[in-house]
C-alpha cells in the first residue's frame, strides 16, 4: 500500500487491485460502490453538522455576542445535540395534505444535493467519478432540489408554503441561468468540461487570475446567483422568515425539517466547492507560472487543505453576505437576474470567448 | 377631508386570503392582518384586532388614581414612562396642584431615555421585520445600556411605574445623572453604526424608498401621529405644540419631513434619537434641587369635571381624558393611543403593494399590538 497525502490516486488504485485480486469483478464494483455510498454518507453528515456550528459562530461573532458555548467545550455538541432533538420530535402529519408527495419531498431535496457530492474532487486522485462532463452534471443535478421545493410547498396545503415554493421555483429557475452561464466563462477557457481538466488547466495559475477581468465578473455573478440558487439570505424569500413564517417547509417537523435544514447547507457547500473548482483552482495549489521556487513551497501544502481551505473561504463569504444583508423583494430579485445579471452574463461569454480566440489570458 | 378616508374593502368569495397573524413573527405581537393577494400583490389589508384586549378603560373605573397609573404601562410597553406622566399630568391639573421644578426635569429626562430605548428596539426589530437579522443585537446592545440606568433607579426595567399623581415615587438614584451622560456620550458613538449597518445598505433602501406613500392629508385624516405622521409633513409633536413638564425650557426641533415614505419613517426617528440626545444634554447638568414630590393627599379625589390630557409618546399622541364626580374612582377612563390611529392607515398606504412590502409598512409605522387593545 502506498498512501500518499499529495495524491490520492496510487491509494484508490490500491484498494481498486485488492478488491478485484480477491472476488468477482462485479462483486468488487459492488462493494466499492457501498464503500463509497457509506463514505459520502458520513461525510455528509459531519459537513452538515459542521456547517451549521460553523454559522451560529460565525453570526455570532458578526452579531457582537457568543453563540453556542453550553454543549461541550465551545459548544461544539450544540449540533449533535440539536440533532438529537430533531430526531425525537413528532412527525405530524397533516390533514388534506396529499401524504405521498408531502413525504417525498424532503428526500428529493437531500438525494439531489448528496448526488452533487459524488462529483466533486476534492483532492488529486479523490474524486467518486470523473464525467466528461461533469460540470454539466454538477449543474444538472443541483437543480433538482428545486422540485423537492416545490413539492414540499404544493403538498402541505398551507398557503404560506405554497407562496414560499412559488418563489423558490421562480427564483432558482431564474438564477440557474446566470450560474451555468457564469461557470460557461470558464468552460470556454479550460476547453473542456471535466472537472479534472478544468483543475490541470489551472496548474500555473488560477482562473480568477488568469482570466483577468472576465473571469472575476463571473465569479461576482456566480457568487450572487449560487448564494440565490441555495435560497440563502439576502435571496432567502422562499423562507423569508419574516413574511412567510417559514416558507415551503413550514408544515415540516421532526427529521423531515432537518433534511431541509441539512439539505441548505450542503448546497452552500456544493456550491461553494464547485466556486472554488472552477474560478480558484479547486485542489491546485498557488502557483505563478515561472516562479518555481515559490511554486514548490506551495506544493508542501496537501491538495486537500488547499480545496477546503478555498470552499470555506467562499463559505465565509455567502455566511457574510446573509448576516449583513436584508432581504430582497420578489421583483427586485427577479430583475436582478433578467435585467442585470443576465444580459452581463452573456456579454461576458462573448468577451470571454474573444479573449480566448485572441489568446489574451495570462497562460 | 371625508373623500381621503374612504378605502372601501370589498370582499370576494374567490380572493386569495392569508392570515398574517395572530401568532407572526412580523406583526410584533397578536394583530392579524388578512392578505388578499393577487400573487404577491396584496389587493387589500383588514387589521383584526382585540386578541390582547384586557379591558383596562373598565379595570380603571374602580381603581383610586395612584392605581391607574401602573395599568397605563401596559398599553404600549416600550413607552411606559410616557403613558404614566399622561395620567399623572392631568391629575395633577385637574388638583392644580405645582409639581416641583426638579419632578419635572427628571421627567423629561425620563421621557426622552424612554423614546430612545424605544426607538432602538423598533430600529431592531425594523431590521428583523427587513430581514437583516443583525440589527437585533447592534440595537439590543445599546438598548440594554439605558434599561440598567432604569433599573438602577426604579428597580425595574421594562415597567417602571415612576410616576405618580404629584411627583415620583421615590428620587433618582445618585449614580443617574453620571450614567446617563456615559450613555449619551456612548451613543453617539454607536448610532453612526445604525446608518453604517442599515441606513446606507442598497436593498435597505431598495427596499423602503417610494414604499407605502402617505400624504399630509391622508396623516391628518387617520390622526396617524408621531414619527409616523411628521414624516407626512404633520406637524403633531405635541412636546413642541402643547409643551408640558421642562420640554418649554429645552431648545430643541421638531423634525418635519414630507416625503412621507417608509424610508422616511425609518429617518426621521433615526433623527430623532439625535434630537433625543440634545434634549438631554441640555438637562441633564440642571437638574435643581427639592423635592421629589409635591404634597399630596393619600386619597385623591378629582373635582367633578371633564379633564383631557396629552403626550408624545415614541409612537405618537397619547390623551388621557377622565370624566370625574368628585369620587375617589374616576366614572370613566378613555385613553387616546397613538397606535389604534396608527395602524388603521396600512390598508390606505399598504394595498396595492407586495407581501414583503406590507411588512415593511407595517414595521415602519412601529406598532405595539397591547397599545391597540388594550
Amino acid at each position: 500500500m502506498d498512501f500518499n497525502i499529495y495524491d490520492f490516486t496510487s491509494f484508490t488504485k490500491w484498494v481498486d487491485n485488492a478488491l478485484n485480486s480477491s472476488m468477482s469483478p462485479l462483486l468488487a464494483i459492488i462493494i466499492e460502490l457501498i464503500i463509497i455510498g457509506l463514505v459520502f454518507l458520513l461525510f455528509y453528515a459531519i459537513v452538515g453538522l459542521l456547517l451549521v456550528y460553523a454559522e451560529r459562530k460565525v453570526c455570532a461573532v458578526i452579531q457582537n455576542r457568543y453563540g453556542p458555548n453550553r454543549v461541550g467545550p465551545f459548544g461544539i455538541f450544540q449540533t449533535i445535540a440539536d440533532l438529537i432533538k430533531l430526531l425525537m420530535k413528532e412527525l405530524i402529519n397533516i390533514k388534506h395534505a396529499d401524504n405521498f408527495l408531502f413525504n417525498l419531498a424532503p428526500f428529493i431535496v437531500i438525494i439531489a444535493s448528496f448526488m452533487a457530492i459524488a462529483a466533486l474532487p476534492f483532492a488529486k486522485g479523490l474524486q467518486a467519478i470523473d464525467f466528461n462532463i461533469g460540470i454539466f452534471y454538477l449543474f444538472a443535478v443541483s437543480s433538482l432540489g428545486v422540485i423537492g421545493i416545490l413539492l414540499a410547498g404544493w403538498s402541505s396545503n398551507s398557503k404560506y408554503s405554497l407562496i414560499g415554493a412559488i418563489r423558490s421555483g421562480a427564483q432558482v429557475i431564474s438564477y440557474e441561468l446566470s450560474v451555468g452561464l457564469s461557470l460557461l466563462a470558464i468552460v470556454v477557457f479550460a476547453g473542456t468540461m471535466q472537472l479534472s481538466g478544468i483543475i490541470e488547466s489551472q496548474a500555473d495559475g488560477w482562473w480568477i487570475i488568469k482570466g483577468h477581468f472576465p473571469a472575476l465578473v463571473a465569479f461576482v455573478i456566480f457568487l450572487i446567483a449560487s448564494t440565490a440558487e441555495t435560497n440563502r439570505g439576502p435571496f432567502d424569500l422562499a423562507e423569508a422568515e419574516s413574511e412567510l413564517t417559514a416558507g415551503f417547509h413550514t408544515e415540516y417537523s421532526g427529521i423531515k425539517f432537518a433534511f431541509f435544514f441539512l439539505a441548505e447547507y450542503m448546497n452552500m457547500f456544493i456550491v461553494a466547492s464547485i466556486a472554488a473548482t472552477m474560478f480558484l483552482g479547486g485542489w491546485m495549489p498557488f502557483h505563478i507560472a515561472g516562479w518555481d521556487g515559490m511554486n514548490a513551497i506551495m506544493d508542501y501544502v496537501p491538495p486537500i487543505v488547499w480545496f477546503f481551505g478555498k470552499t470555506i473561504f467562499v463559505i465565509l463569504m455567502m455566511m457574510w453576505f446573509k448576516w449583513t444583508f436584508p432581504r430582497l423583494r420578489i421583483d427586485q430579485l427577479l430583475n436582478l437576474e433578467w435585467k442585470y445579471l443576465l444580459p452581463l452574463n452573456l456579454m461576458n461569454i462573448v468577451l470571454v470567448a474573444f479573449i480566448v480566440l485572441m489568446g489574451w489570458y495570462i497562460k | 377631508m371625508k373623500e381621503v378616508i374612504q378605502d372601501i374593502i370589498i370582499r370576494n368569495s374567490d380572493d386569495y386570503i392569508i392570515n398574517m397573524g395572530p401568532q407572526h413573527p412580523s406583526t410584533h405581537g397578536v394583530l392579524r392582518l388578512e392578505l388578499s393577494l393577487q400573487g404577491e400583490k396584496v389587493k387589500y389589508v383588514v387589521p383584526h384586532i382585540g386578541y390582547i384586549h384586557r379591558g383596562i378603560e373598565k379595570m380603571c373605573e374602580r381603581d383610586t388614581y395612584q392605581q391607574i397609573i401602573h395599568l397605563t404601562d401596559r398599553f404600549d410597553y416600550l413607552s411606559a414612562h410616557m403613558n404614566n406622566e399622561a395620567v399623572c399630568l392631568n391629575v395633577e391639573n385637574a388638583l392644580e396642584v405645582e409639581v416641583p421644578e426638579r419632578v419635572k426635569y427628571i421627567r423629561t429626562i425620563l421621557d426622552e431615555l424612554n423614546r430612545l430605548a424605544s426607538h432602538q428596539l423598533w430600529w431592531c426589530a425594523f431590521g428583523m421585520d427587513l430581514g437583516a437579522l443583525t440589527t437585533f443585537f447592534y440595537g439590543l446592545r445599546d438598548r440594554e445600556v439605558i434599561l440598567d440606568i432604569f433599573e438602577e433607579s426604579f428597580g425595574s426595567r421594562l415597567l417602571h411605574s415612576f410616576n405618580t399623581p404629584g411627583g415620583l415615587m421615590h428620587d433618582i438614584h445618585p449614580n443617574f445623572q453620571k450614567r446617563t451622560k456615559e450613555f449619551i456620550k456612548y451613543f453617539r458613538k454607536k448610532l453612526p453604526e445604525y446608518d453604517q449597518l442599515l441606513s446606507n445598505n442598497v436593498i435597505f433602501q431598495m427596499r423602503t424608498k417610494g414604499i407605502g406613500y402617505m400624504s399630509k392629508e391622508v396623516a391628518i385624516s387617520y390622526g396617524v401621529t408621531g414619527p409616523s405622521g411628521r414624516a407626512s409633513g404633520f406637524s403633531c409633536d405635541v412636546r413642541k405644540n402643547h409643551p408640558y413638564s421642562a420640554y418649554d425650557k429645552v431648545d430643541f426641533k421638531e423634525i418635519l419631513d414630507t416625503t412621507g415614505d417608509t424610508f422616511t419613517r425609518y429617518k426621521l426617528r433615526i433623527a430623532e434619537m439625535w434630537e433625543s440626545m440634545n434634549i438631554i444634554e441640555q438637562l441633564i447638568d440642571n437638574i435643581p434641587e427639592g423635592d421629589y414630590t409635591a404634597k399630596m393627599k393619600p386619597i385623591i379625589k378629582l373635582p367633578v369635571g371633564e379633564y383631557y390630557q396629552r403626550v408624545e409618546t415614541s409612537r405618537g399622541e397619547m390623551g388621557v381624558f377622565i370624566i370625574s364626580d368628585g369620587n375617589k374612582f374616576p366614572v370613566r377612563v378613555k385613553f387616546r393611543t397613538p397606535n389604534f390611529a396608527n395602524l388603521f392607515v396600512l390598508n390606505k398606504i399598504g394595498s396595492g403593494n407586495k407581501i414583503a412590502d406590507i411588512v415593511a409598512i407595517s414595521g415602519s409605522l412601529d406598532l405595539v399590538i397591547p397599545d391597540i387593545d388594550r
